[in-house]
This record gives C-alpha cells, structure tokens and sequence, in this order.
C-alpha cells in the first residue's frame, strides 16, 4: 500500500533551522522594538478567593512614565473564554478581562502599562486593594462538599453545568448496558488515581506585542499556537471588527498546549488601542507557573469487568476533574478522557464514561499535550495490568487479545467526542500488533519481566501500556493551504497551521514538494499571518499534519493540475499524456518543459494567468495514531527513588512524513510524561499559594534524569491522510505514568496510584504492604 | 553608566543600569540570540561563553563582565553565515524542535568540545545539564553533539 516518495520520508533539515541554529531575532521578543513601546506588568491575587472591594490606583498613576492602568472599573465587563478552540467554544464564558472577584493566587487585578517595566513593575506594586477574603474552595471534595462557597456566583455567566454546585462541565456516555456487563463479568477490577497540578513550562515564556500600523490597524504579534482564534477572541472581547486585527506568530519558543489560550493579547491590544502606543507584555517565569494555565488534575475510577477467557466485556470510568477557577478546555478535556481511551478495548460492549469538571480555588485548568487522554490512561493502563495479573495472564498478551484492529470500531467513537456526540470511525491503519511485537523485542520485555535482578537495595522491573489519540477533531476542524507558483518554477506555500517548533511548516513544504515534483528548497513556506494566510485552526488536537497536511496535498494537487494545462498547450498534447517529475513536465514520447519555463510562460506571455489554488480539509474521521510503550526501571527499596533505564516507543503515525521531526515529538513527549510521572508537581500551601513558581523548585527533566529514549516508526498507512500520514505530536505524553506506575508493580509489587511517584510517595507505599 | 563589553571580538559600549545583568545588557544590545527563559540562573537559554566558559548571563551583572571575552552564537557563526559543525549537525540529528534553548546549547557544547574533543554520551549529558529544554528529550542533540566531536577531530566531514 505504501507509496514510493521523493521527499516525503526523508528528514530533510528544518526550513526555519538556519534562522534557529544561528540565533536569528525570530521570537516575540527578539523583534526591533517601536518607538515608544510600552511594558505591561501585571498585578495578581495574593488571595484564592476574594471579592475586591476597592482600588486605589492614585500611587501608582504617581510613577514617572506610567502611561494607563486597567482594571475591571475601565475594561469590559462581557464574559468569556481565554480557551482558544473553534466557535462557539465549547468552554463556559465564566471569566472577564478582570471581575470584581478574584478565584484563585495569580488571577488578574490590574495591568499597568508604561515607558519602562520597572516602572510599570513598581507601579503594580503601589496599586493599593482592598479585599474581602472568602473561603477558599481547594480542592475537588471540598468544591462537592454540601454547603461549599460558590465559585462562579456571577449572574451572567454563560454554559456553566451547574454554578450552583461548583460544576463546570458534565458528560455522560453509554454504549451496551453498563450493570449487565459486570453481571455477566467473571473477573472484575476496580482502580481509582490521582494526578497532580502540572504546567507546560515552555522555554519561552508567554510573550505578546502589539502596535497599530499606519492605517490605524491593530497589529498583534504573539507566541500562539492559534492565530485566527486570538484575532476573533480579541475582536469580539474588545467590540474590533476582525478585519482591523492583523495576528502575526513568528517562531515560538514551544507551546505544548499553554498557548491554545488567550492570556495576555487583550491587555496589550487593549492598552496599544488606548494609548495609541506600541506595547508589550511578557510573563515572567513566576507568573508562567502561577497565572497561566496547567493540566487539569484529576480522580479517576475504571471498573473493568472480563470473562474468564480474558475477553474484557464492561468498562465503567469515572472521572472528577479539577478545572480550577474557570472552565478553559473542563468540558472538552473532560470528554477526551474517556473519547481517546475507551474505544482501544474494543471488545467490551458494555461501556460507560460519566464526569464532572469542579471549579475550585486553584490555578485554571487548561489544554496541556495529550489533553485528558494522558490523566485516563494512567487508570486505564494500570487496571489493564490488573486484571491481567487477576486473570493469570502477560498484561502484554491480554493487550493484544483486546486491542482494536485495523477495520474494527468502537461504540464509543460515536457516543463520546470533544465536548459532545462524537463521530462514527472504523480504523483504516493500525499497525499496533507490530509495535507491541518490537517494543517488547527491544526491552526483552520475555527476559526481564518478573525478573527483579536485585542489586543492593535496587531492585529492577519493566513496564508497558499501549495508547491511542487522533489526528485532529472530525468534522470541526478546518485548515486551508493556499499554493501559488513563481517564475522560475517554485512556489509560496501559504499555510495557517502554527509551527510551535513541531516542525509543521517543513513537513507541510514536504507534503507540497512531493505532489509538485521538486526539492523542499522550491517550496518558500509561510505561515500564521492572519493578514496572509489562509484560515486554520491552529495547532492542537494533533490535527496539523493530517488536517492541515490534507489541505496541502490538495492545493498542491489542484496547483498540478493546472501546471499540467498549461504543459499541455506547450507540447501540443493532452494533460493525459503528461508526467509531473522532477521539476519537469513530460510526454510519452519524451518532450519536456521546465517547472521555470511555465512559470515564466503563465506570467508573461501566453495564456497571462496565476497559478495557484486554496484547498481547504474538514476531516471526517479522526485517524489514531498507536503507541506500544516499554520501561525498565529500577527502584530504591531504601529510598523510594525510581530510576528509568530503559525507555522504548514503538509507534504507528502512519508515515512519517519527516521522521527525524516524527521521533523528536514521541521523545519530547515522553521526556516531559516521564517528568510528569516522576517529579513535576505544583505544590501549593494551605492557603492555596502555590510553593515551587521555578524551575528550581518544579523540576522538569534535564539531560542527566532520562534515559536515551528509544523511538521505532512502525509504518502503517493510513489511506485518508496526506501520504498515508497521521499526527503524532500528543500520544507519547499519554505513555510514561502508566509504563513506569506498571514497571514499579513489576519491581516491587507496590501500585503508584498518585503522580508523580516521588521518592516519598514511592516510599510510604513500600512501607505499607 | 557606560561600560565596554567586548562581544565577539569587537568592543562596544554599552548603556547601562546598575542592576542589569549580562543578559538585559546583551539583548538590549541586538544580541537577542541570548534567551531569557527565567532570569534565575535555571533554564540555561541565557548562557553565553566568557573567556570561553559557559556562563548563565542571567547571573552576572552587566558592569562585572568588563575586561571578558564574551561569545555569543553569531561569533561561532562563520564568515558568510557558514556554519559551526555543531549547527550543522545539531540540524543533521533532528536536535532543533523550537529552537529557543539551541544558541545556549550550541554555545556550551563548544565550550565542552574545546576542553574534551572525545567526549562520552554521559559527559555530554553532565556537560548540558544546565541547558533545560522542554521539546526534545535530549537524545537527539546528545547525537549532534557526538557528530559535530567527530567533525572537529576531522574523522568525519562537515
């Protein structure tokens, strides 16, 4: 099935990697500044939960160079949503550009703008506020608890679950009947998790600057990972038509899902607008930590019921989920936690999924690299072993006997989407089979399982799961290529998928090189302008290479097709008898044109026209890519500590369209999910404070704290996607917490149910059996 | 206050405060390849090579970096934008995702390089410790790193 490709599946170097490698000004905060901008600093609550009953800003308007403040008596009073998803959003207008009540340490009080951030800092200091402290609500038995402060209790905000009882978000699914199932179920298995406050920690900070062009346009230059929604948020925030907003993202300094919201451009658009000035905010690390977003924390039970044969026949999950102060992402991160689990064990047919996304006082939830899915499998891998080990059998071989197949389906698919019904789907790749066979081969997943090796106080144990997500959110998604050609036979390949630093404007340029017959270098990709290029999305969801790809491959095609007319008048023949092959058009019979000779033509003499064409893809499906991931580790029986030696991934993302660029993102992400399983943690006082805002104290991994991470491209092809291609970027992070949790069980017989497993944690458990 | 850095090779004054550090004083400059992922001595995207060691310049005041040599990427960058092996192979390997951490990494994998032209995967890994970066795992610019040793010990072409 698979194709034979030029430049497809091969790792060409990065088209951004010279400006990179050499350290060109190509980042926010890089660019050369405008006269006269200006620097937001940003004043926050000290308090979890707290009503403001004044502001004096009189000292602060004192300090030299201040030029406006905002706060919530000068600003809109509308409800919204910083999630930036498709319209309408899903996520609850539950937030204000600043409220009269603040729901958690770090939410917004007042913005000062001014010539120097000094003084800007030193004036937020001097902003004087009083409060009336309430209650605060800080954890999700506390938000459920009879009698609980409310939260949100706002009389106008919009699609809140139920306000009244702390309730962002619910969502129910049923397939088959879910008691029947168990009844009929000879082994049963109950497991409940836990996991933490983590945040994305980007290099680069949030980073946004904003200056009105010389017709009075707002120009909005920012790190997001979705232009097109920043520029309607905005727009529709602050009462701008969309087409006097400009949204430019240059590169980014990675995103990971903390960028999919809109936190700082309204401030600067806001105060650019007001002032006339050019302004520009960036977070520090602090308030990346404390006032952005993180990946919402979770309590999830999975209830699996098998027949004696192994056959699993009922799956119950139930999941609580800590949204924080706002709903961002609570109801869509909610539903993926069963959307992207459940339908991987295909063979129950008595399936249930019910949850609830609780407001509290803590730091807001938001999307964060695997998106739910990474908080399930945790619970539904570690009870997969479970039951393995109930019913006698290698949790490597109950997986293969239950695993969905290429041309099997799940009830859940149509039962359970992002934030509503989903969308039937039948697998149309999956090479799953062969990623578990060659994970295990590469682990010795036969040699070493059950084989402690004990070495001091060390003992050894290797680990797995396997993992599903998608390609991009069917039949909601849209992204649009436009293709035009150039004179000397290249083309500008204008895209408005967002390169986070996945490396999508290279593997889109591929996709294009590959339909249009000619190197990588021929194609000039440009993207995320909303002034430039065409409408996308944006990048989550893994939608870019399969949804954005698709809408490359077919502008490229249509931009073929015309190429080929013209070729065809050339050489006095018809389109049927031509070949697009390198860089050249020929006949059966041997004549040729040049790329450059019909660019030139279709410019200036004959037949004067632009070729060039805008494509567009809404996917109808939903293509998982499939994870078999493998651990060895070794734990301390003195200590607690846990050690990953060993870290294999075999994955089937159909084919990798760049596969350097494909093995980069599955070793990100289980570089950042083996922090997430081990170590990162926000830990908060008592009164909600949170205690480790750096990197000194959130520690995420460094070189020396991970193995050399072992990646295998397993080829499948998926026949919907642009050269058999599906996205990779989120489903590595979904792997580690439940391959180690698994690992741990095999070393020592103790089940991780909280992440991360510190040493402590590791520890008491040991010491409790 | 003025002082005189010498960035590069080339001496240039540069206005200062008191409290700026090396990093506030580069960027303000045009060397914006300096990164300032914290200001807290943590992610190591600020590190810049004085006298040819890596050094966090988030963590040294502008005015004490007089009278050093300071190496920012575009002085290993060669005449006509050539490069460095180590960003020729750092793209060779799939070791750039977003790039931000990369000039820092670069930087302080020369200054590894020109004390221990043979190193081990592990003294690489010791080596960038201070050198956080969030899109990668690490592997594949531990590889480049190997390439770009091999290059200058002249058993591979650039």
């Amino acid at each position: 099935m698979t194709e034979k490709f030029e430049v497809v599946g091969t790792s060409q170097h990065r088209v951004d990697g010279r400006a990179l490698v050499t350290g060109k000004p190509v980042f926010v905060d890089d660019l050369p500044k405008r006269p006269g901008q200006l620097h937001i600093a940003l004043l926050t609550s000290p308090h979890a939960h707290a009503r403001i009953k004044s502001i004096d800003t009189t000292k602060a308007e004192d300090v030299d160079g201040v030029e406006i403040i905002l706060d919530h008596r000068n600003t809109p009073e509308k409800r919204y949503t910083t999630a930036g998803q498709g319209f309408p959003e899903p996520s609850p207008y539950d937030a204000r550009m600043f409220d009269t009540k603040v729901r958690w340490v770090g939410d917004r009080v007042a913005a000062v703008a001014a010539h120097s951030l000094g003084a800007a800092r030193l004036a937020a200091d001097l902003i004087e506020v009083e409060y009336e402290v309430l209650e605060p609500v800080l954890s999700i038995d506390a938000a459920l608890a009879d009698g609980a402060p409310v939260i949100h209790d706002e009389a106008d905000a919009l699609d809140v679950w139920d306000a009244e009882q702390n309730i962002a978000a619910h969502v129910v699914a049923n397939a088959g009947d879910i008691d029947l199932g168990f009844a009929e179920s000879d082994v049963v298995v109950d497991v409940t998790t836990e996991t933490q406050y983590a945040q994305h920690t980007p290099i680069e900070p949030h980073v946004v600057s904003s200056y009105l062009d010389d017709n009075g346009r707002l120009v909005i230059v920012t790190s997001t990972q979705v232009p097109f929604h920043v520029r309607r948020i905005v727009g529709r925030l602050l009462d701008i038509p969309i087409h006097q907003i400009r949204v430019i993202k240059p590169r980014i300094g990675g995103g990971f899902g903390v960028k999919q919201e809109v936190l700082i451009e309204d401030l600067s658009a806001l105060i650019t607008i007001r002032t006339g000035l050019p302004s520009q905010m960036v977070y520090t690390r602090e308030e990346e930590f404390i006032s952005s977003r993180t990946r919402h924390p979770m309590r999830i039970r999975v209830k699996l019921g098998a027949k004696a044969d192994g056959t699993l026949h009922a799956v119950l999950m139930e999941a609580l989920s800590n949204t924080g102060a706002y709903g961002t992402h609570s109801l869509t991160v909610l539903s993926n936690v069963g959307s992207k689990t459940l339908p991987l064990y295909n063979k129950a047919s008595h399936l249930r999924f019910v949850g609830d996304a609780v407001y509290t006082n803590m730091p807001v939830g938001g999307a964060y690299r695997g998106y739910g899915a990474t908080q399930g499998y945790f619970t539904l891998e570690t009870a997969v072993d479970q039951l393995a080990e109930k019913l006698g059998v290698d949790p490597l071989d109950w997986r293969d006997q239950n695993h969905i197949r290429e041309g099997e389906s799940s009830p859940m698919f149509a039962a359970l989407g992002e934030g509503r019904e989903g969308v039937e789907q039948t697998i149309t790749s999956s090479a799953l089979e062969e990623c578990i066979r060659r994970g295990a081969e590469r682990i010795d997943w036969a040699g070493k399982r059950g084989d402690k090796r004990p070495d001091g106080a060390w003992v050894h144990g290797v680990g797995m799961s396997i993992h599903m997500q998608g390609s991009g959110i069917p039949l909601i998604d849209m992204a649009a290529a436009t293709i035009k050609m150039n004179d000397d036979g290249s083309f500008n390949l204008l895209v408005g998928a967002t390169d986070l630093g996945t490396g999508s404007d290279t593997v889109l340029g591929q996709i294009a090189a590959e339909v249009l017959a000619v190197p990588l270098e021929k194609i000039v990709v440009m993207s995320s302008d909303t002034d430039v290029t065409p409408f996308d999305v944006g990048a989550y969801a893994s939608s870019t290479t399969y949804v954005s790809g698709m809408a490359t491959q077919r502008a490229a095609e249509a931009v073929k097709e015309q190429i080929l007319e013209v070729a065809a008048e050339m050489l006095r023949t018809e389109v049927s008898e031509l070949e697009l092959e390198d860089e050249r058009v020929t006949t059966s019979d041997d004549r040729t044109v040049s790329l450059g000779d019909i660019g030139l033509r279709s410019f200036y003499s004959e037949n004067q026209h632009q070729i060039a064409a805008t494509r567009s893809c809404v996917p109808e499906i939903s293509p998982p890519p499939f994870l078999a991931s493998f651990c060895e580790v070794a734990v301390d029986t003195e200590t607690g500590r846990v050690k990953v030696l060993n870290y294999v991934a075999a994955i089937d993302c159909g084919t990798a369209i760049n596969p350097k660029l494909a093995e980069g993102q599955m070793e990100g992400a289980i570089a950042n999910g083996i922090g997430y399983a081990l170590c990162e943690e926000i830990v908060f006082d008592e009164a909600g404070r949170p205690k480790t805002p750096d990197f000194a104290r959130y520690k995420i991994p460094g070189p020396l704290d991970l193995p050399r991470l072992e990646t295998i491209l397993v080829e499948s092809y998926e026949p919907t996607g642009p050269m058999g291609a599906k996205s990779i970027s989120e489903i590595g992070i979904n792997a580690p917490i439940p391959t180690i949790a698994n690992a741990i069980y095999d070393a020592t017989g103790v089940w991780m149910t909280e992440s991360p497993f510190t040493p402590e944690k590791v520890w008491r458990a040991l010491n409790q059996r | 206050m003025k002082i005189l850095l010498s960035v590069n090779g080339k001496q240039q004054s540069a206005d200062v405060n008191a409290g700026d550090t090396l990093l506030d004083a580069l960027r303000a400059n045009g060397f914006t390849s300096v990164k300032d992922g914290c200001a807290n001595g943590d992610c190591g995207s600020c590190a810049v090579l004085i006298d040819g060691r890596a050094v966090a310049s988030c963590l040294v005041f502008a005015a004490q970096a007089e009278d050093y040599q300071i190496t920012t990427i575009e002085g290993i960058t060669g005449a006509d934008q050539a490069y460095h092996p180590l960003q020729r192979t750092m793209l060779d390997a799939g070791g750039v995702q977003c790039g931000y951490c990369i000039p820092a990494m670069i930087l302080t994998a020369a200054d590894l390089l020109e004390k221990n032209p043979n190193p081990s995967r592990d003294e690489i890994s010791t080596y960038l410790v201070g050198n956080l970066c969030r899109c990668t795992g690490y592997v594949k610019q531990i590889d480049a790193i190997e390439m770009a040793a091999s290059v200058l010990r002249g058993e591979i072409d650039d």
